[in-house]
């Protein structure tokens, strides 16, 4: 492979220790003196403890320790931290009730951690915790949204009347009530967005060990951003010095927002360390994540549309209800508000939007960002609104986004974005082509003769990541900044190491950074090593997520690799006894212009660490810089998905027979891994549109899918062979022209997927996941209403 | 898991004696159902007796009229092995289609049967077929043998050696997958033999596995799709739960019914 | 309580004394430290734990080490050639992107090596049903799928 590495397919460094078994998760760390952490857990969905009786389990067999709530507050340890304030229409901030790492007094959700057994080994500690007696008085429980609120409804918290987080609200609402009362037409659905269950492979994982010399902590954890985790341990909970505390995500099998999040378990082992003076691993099981790891989506919502009679969109107005769960997860406030709302305006010129949050809490697992965040929730709201639009006013659906589609950029929204660029045009119509649009009647007709039922669905998605200004986030309630670190560090025998804040679960780091590094310093994609997950190592970093990595991550490499070539031309001047002004650098050589005089990066670099004949008066020695880069602005990936399903009129079980995402991720650096990402999006898009429902029991709040044999997870053959495809218009505001593509796929897909089904049902609405039954209902519903 | 013993005898007799002594002991056949439910200390045991190496359970033999098939044979064995694949290829194709192929390499038949899911599919195979279960106490009929969900007739220590099938002159079976678990949210296995139809209904009865004697008495006066297809099914008895209704089920037995013959006829058996 | 137990793992014969309960998975990872075999779920779906027991592919997390007792195990580590060449079914997953954040990667790696012994020729259809034993949540098994049917080819070179 050869440079230029930017814009190919360069198969990915990583995956040597990943096919090989060599890969390094926590769970297969494993040091000398480990012990095992067991989490006992609540069976209830809500309940006061009365009493904890442990005697017996402390004399258990193998027992190193016992903790629960009391002990944490006698220590002065705090509760888990949120990130993001949200300010209530009536200008009070948001409820942030306690939210405790081992239950103080009161249980919440099935899995709200109680106490925790430390032993010799996982047996015993399960062992142990058999033996503890918890003595519950049982509290009748809230699970659905829905109910939060109503009258009679228990609380969640004593102190957060009518189960109320915030109520929030965006844009202006006489405009958005004007446009509706003038309309020609107006368009109104109400629906669920499904709770979903992230399940990244690998399970939650952490290994604490405490060090009594240097009074050190080192914490293994799986986790997208090991420094926000330490920060928020640190400063927010333990009260530890950041710098004592050295937080590495090693190989991590997964995230998709889930490993965001600082959690009970791996804060609650890192001060147990401590107290045992013992290195502490615990390892989730299945069954644990399901109860434990924060879920996503889970909206109730009415949403409207309204129109003049040509189909222009006149106004839009949006009222949801969001359940965060039964506390606050770190991001959980900004993902039905920030992250939502603001993307109401999807791809189109809507002149007036009107969106209003409650947040309520209720008896269920946290409830945070999981892949997309917040823009799905938003897709799904304006795409199924644009295609029964559509319906209602008999256009083609291409045809009333087309009449809707925003042409001239920059493109301010009545919701606060600022698009920079797009052609939503041009991945319309490129994915009409490669879906052959044109055919589907045909098909649909053959399908109709074999007793099938085919449908077409769209989704024109718009999404807004690489976040985020600081400023802009800052002032929105954020309360972190959300630039990026990098630093890139020549070796004296002109190797690279670079050291991102982003981190690699899956994306493929290694191999995209060092093709922009390899590009930008001319030396070969072999001599590049991209070190990341580890705070003992890398500067600083805000992590990965939000499809942040490239846009944010790789600009701050840029970053500094422009300052490493700013100081290599300094050396190089003085080497080839020019001035610093006429030095060019290309492909790996400063060259004195004009001149045949040149010298290479890694003779520069060498010059730099053996400083014999150098500007010592006036330059440092070493060739190694870090930056911190912050965007100017979100980046807006843009997309077309089509979606044909074949359901089968018998049975109503619906096949996805081909799927169509052509993207707009701005400049592509690997395509190869571009369309992975894509696959992989789309697949729990699909999910969620056909298979993944979470489910509680409304009475007794018991989580009904907390297995695999309940919660339906996609496999092979429920998805098909993707047709994928890029449009480029180069993001006009960072280094690379790059917008990210993490997310698009989960993003655009389940309208796409809705859209279809109802198409090929002629029904308006079919709630997700479409299951066979739901599709069978809305197939004799209908034909009942035929007769 | 809580401790148990574990117990590899050399030979049947030697199992039943230690069985004998240790009634609350149990048989370990691929372990693909029990090991989790172990694992998840659902259950517990004080000894696991691992069957599935004694010689005994793992025979097969094609006969004129009937197909004997060893209780230690795991699924993939089964769906392709010969004798099976001549004498009752539907019973191989719904071996075939057990669980995924990791757990058809290690499932066994006997274990399967003991084990009574009410969604598993042998279960449907082996009273669609009227089969017979040889334990190494006693032969049972398949009408007598499944008693509800997750319970069979078998007594304590008793342990399944070997299921005989009668040959059937076709048969078919149809599954409509639960989408996360894989077992049959519904499944139907019907076949014809000697002047007599059998279906039985798997995935769908709230006691388990079950028959469907009306579409029985109305196939064999005419074995043909039509002959069921205005069926009335009750769902008194059927289950129902997040995955679907009890009558989203018997809208499926009717369906899955008419395709099994169908299949059968076109001697496909699914 | 321990019980003898003795097999071979990737070639190398292996006698241990273990509580019953040990698991398979838990042999190799814990006792031999072969951490390439994943643990994903506890109910036997996820297959990121998939070895292959005398050629079988099986879940290692579902089955009691005791119950291999004689068996040849072999394991993600244990099927590249010599000098550390790579199984034709890995170079394939390499190829074609057949994963990302590599978790499930070894258990799909296993039984795509025994789905192609049993079906040399497996079309798109046969793969993805085959398939059914293991979860990827990353790739929405497009690559994956790529790279079974390009390793079935590679397998018989």
């Amino acid at each position: 492979m050869n440079a230029p590495y930017i814009g190919q397919s360069i198969k990915r460094t990583e995956d040597q220790r990943f096919i090989t078994g060599g890969g390094t998760y926590t769970d297969d760390v494993n040091v000398v003196g480990q012990t095992y952490a067991y989490f006992l857990r609540s069976p209830h969905a809500h309940a006061k403890i009365r009493g904890i009786n442990f005697a017996k389990a402390k004399a258990a067999a193998g027992v190193v320790g016992i903790y629960t709530g009391e002990d944490l507050t006698a220590a002065k340890v705090g509760g888990l931290p949120c990130g993001w304030l949200i300010t209530s229409v009536d200008g009070q901030p948001m409820k942030e009730p306690p939210h405790p790492l081992l239950a103080q007094g009161k249980v919440r959700h099935v899995g709200d951690q109680v106490a925790v057994v430390i032993a010799e080994s996982l047996h015993q500690a399960k062992d142990a915790a058999e033996l503890i007696e918890v003595d519950y008085e049982m509290l009748p429980a809230v699970v659905n949204a829905a109910d939060a609120r109503k009258p009679g409804v228990p609380l969640v918290h004593d102190d957060v009347p009518h189960n109320t987080c915030y109520t929030w609200a965006i844009g202006a609402k006489d405009v958005v009530d004007k446009a509706f009362a003038s309309a020609s037409h107006v368009t109104t659905l109400e629906f669920n967005n499904n709770r979903l269950i992230p399940n990244a492979i690998e399970p939650r994982a952490a290994l604490a060990q405490y060090s009594r010399g240097d009074e050190a902590y080192t914490l293994h954890v799986a986790n997208q951003n090991p420094h926000v985790e330490r920060l928020l341990m640190t400063a927010f909970v333990l009260g530890l010095p950041e710098h004592k505390v050295r937080v590495i995500a090693p190989d991590v099998g997964g995230g998709f927002g889930s490993k965001i999040f600082l959690y009970a378990e791996e804060t609650v082992i890192t001060w147990a360390s401590k107290q045992v003076n013992r290195p502490i691993k615990w390892t989730a099981e299945r069954s644990e994540s399901f109860v434990t790891d924060a879920h996503g989506r889970d909206h109730v919502t009415k949403a409207e549309l309204a129109m003049d009679k040509s189909g222009k969109f006149l106004a839009m107005r949006v009222h949801t209800t969001a359940n965060l769960g039964a506390y606050l997860s770190t991001f959980a406030s900004s993902v039905p508000t920030i992250l939502y709302a603001t993307l109401l305006a999807g791809q189109y010129t809507t002149p007036a939007i009107y969106c209003e949050v409650t947040a309520v809490f209720t008896n269920t697992v946290p409830v945070d960002a999981y892949r997309g965040a917040g823009r799905p929730e938003a897709t799904y709201v304006i795409e199924r609104l644009v295609e029964t639009a559509a319906r209602e006013m008999k256009l083609a659906p291409a045809e009333i986004r087309k009449r809707n589609f925003i042409t001239q950029f920059p493109y301010q929204t009545p919701v606060a974005l600022c698009y920079d660029t797009g052609n939503y045009g041009a991945t319309l119509e490129a994915a009409m082509k490669l879906a052959d649009a044109a055919g589907f009647e045909a098909r649909r007709k053959q399908a109709a003769d074999r007793g099938k039922l085919r449908g077409l669905g769209y989704s024109t998605y718009i999404e807004a990541c690489g976040l985020a200004p600081s400023n802009i986030a800052g002032s929105l309630g954020a309360r972190a900044g959300l630039y990026e670190a990098g630093e890139v560090r020549f070796h004296p025998t002109g190797s690279v190491s670079v050291f991102t804040g982003s981190h690699s679960h899956g994306q493929g780091h290694e191999t995209t950074f060092a093709q922009v590094v390899a590009d930008k310093l001319g030396i070969p994609i072999e001599n590049i090593t991209i070190v990341h997950g580890d705070t003992g190592r890398i500067p600083f970093g805000m992590g990965t997520y939000g499809s942040r990595s490239i846009a944010v991550g790789g600009a701050a490499i840029v970053k500094a690799i422009d300052k490493i070539i700013d100081k290599g031309k300094k050396i190089a001047a003085h080497l080839l006894e020019a001035s610093a002004d006429d030095i060019t650098f290309k492909d790996g050589v400063f060259s004195v212009a004009g001149s045949d005089k040149k010298k290479t990066i890694a003779e520069v670099a060498f010059a730099s660490y053996v400083p014999h004949n150098y500007p010592l008066d006036k330059l440092e020695p070493g060739l190694n810089e870090t930056a911190f880069y912050d965007p100017p602005n979100f980046t807006y990936p843009a997309g077309s998905h089509i979606c044909e399903v074949e359901i089968d009129g018998d049975t109503g079980a619906t096949k996805i027979v081909s799927f169509t995402a052509v993207d707009d991720f701005g400049n592509v650096i690997n395509p190869m891994i571009v369309e992975g990402q894509v696959h992989g999006g789309l697949a729990q898009g699909i999910g969620q549109a056909l298979l993944e429902g979470c489910a509680y029991d409304a009475e007794s709040g018991q989580l009904i899918t907390g297995s695999y044999m309940d919660y339906a997870m996609p496999r092979a053959d429920d998805v098909p062979s993707f047709k994928v495809d890029t449009k480029v218009t180069a993001c006009t505001h960072n280094a690379l022209g790059v917008k990210g593509c993490g997310e698009a796929g989960a993003i655009g897909a389940p309208a796409a997927v809705i859209n279809a089904i109802t198409d090929a049902l002629g029904v308006k609405d079919i709630a997700m996941p479409a299951t066979a039954e739901r599709v069978w209902r809305a197939m004799n519903t209908k034909s009942k209403k035929a007769k | 898991m809580h401790a148990f013993d574990f117990q590899r005898p050399a030979t049947l007799k030697d199992a039943a004696a230690f069985l004998k002594k240790n009634e609350t002991a149990r048989v370990l056949g691929g372990g693909q159902s029990l090991i989790p439910t172990l694992k998840m200390r659902l259950a517990q045991t004080p000894a696991l007796v691992d069957v599935t190496r004694l010689e005994e359970l793992r025979a097969v033999k094609l006969e004129a009229a009937v197909l004997t098939v060893g209780a230690g044979l795991r699924h993939s064995e089964v769906a392709t092995h010969k004798d099976v694949l001549i004498g009752v290829p539907a019973l191989a194709r719904v071996a075939a289609g057990i669980g995924d192929r990791q757990v058809r390499n290690m499932g066994t038949l006997g274990g399967s049967l003991a084990n009574n899911d009410p969604a598993a599919d042998y279960p449907a195979a082996v009273l669609g077929l009227g089969a017979t279960i040889h334990t190494n106490r006693r032969s049972l009929a398949a009408d007598k043998f499944f008693t509800g969900l997750y319970e069979t007739a078998l007594k304590p220590g008793e342990i399944i050696t070997s299921v005989e099938f009668p040959l059937p002159k076709r048969a078919a079976y149809v599954k409509f997958k639960q989408p996360a678990s894989r077992f049959a949210l519904v499944g139907v296995f019907v076949s014809e033999g000697a002047g007599h139809v059998r279906v039985a209904v798997t995935g769908a009865g709230n006691a388990g596995v079950f028959r469907m004697k009306d579409m029985e008495k109305k196939l064999a006066e005419k074995f043909a799709m039509e002959s069921i297809a205005k069926s009335k099914i009750a769902t008194d008895k059927l289950l129902s739960d997040i995955h679907a209704s009890g009558e989203y089920r018997a809208h499926l037995i009717g369906v899955l019914a008419q395709r099994a013959v169908a299949a059968a006829i076109a001697g496909k058996y699914q | 309580m321990t019980i003898p137990v003795s097999l071979t793992v990737n070639g190398k014969a292996v006698g241990v004394d273990i509580d019953p309960r040990t698991l398979l998975s838990q042999l190799l990872r814990d006792h031999l430290h072969l951490t390439g075999t994943h643990i994903g779920c506890d109910t036997g779906q996820c297959g990121a734990c998939t070895v292959h027991v005398d050629g079988r592919a099986v879940k290692a997390c579902n089955i009691f080490a005791a119950q291999v007792d004689g068996a040849a195990v072999t394991t993600i580590e244990g099927i590249g050639g010599a000098n550390g060449a790579l199984h034709p079914m890995q170079a394939a997953f390499r190829e074609h992107h057949g994963l990302q954040c590599g978790f499930c990667t070894p258990g799909m790696i296993m039984n795509a090596i025994e789905l192609v012994q049993k079906h040399p020729n497996p079309s798109e259809d046969t793969v993805r049903a085959e398939l059914d034993g293991n979860l990827c949540r990353c790739t929405g098994y497009h690559n994956i799928v790529k790279a079974v049917i390009a390793g079935a080819a590679n397998m018989k070179g």
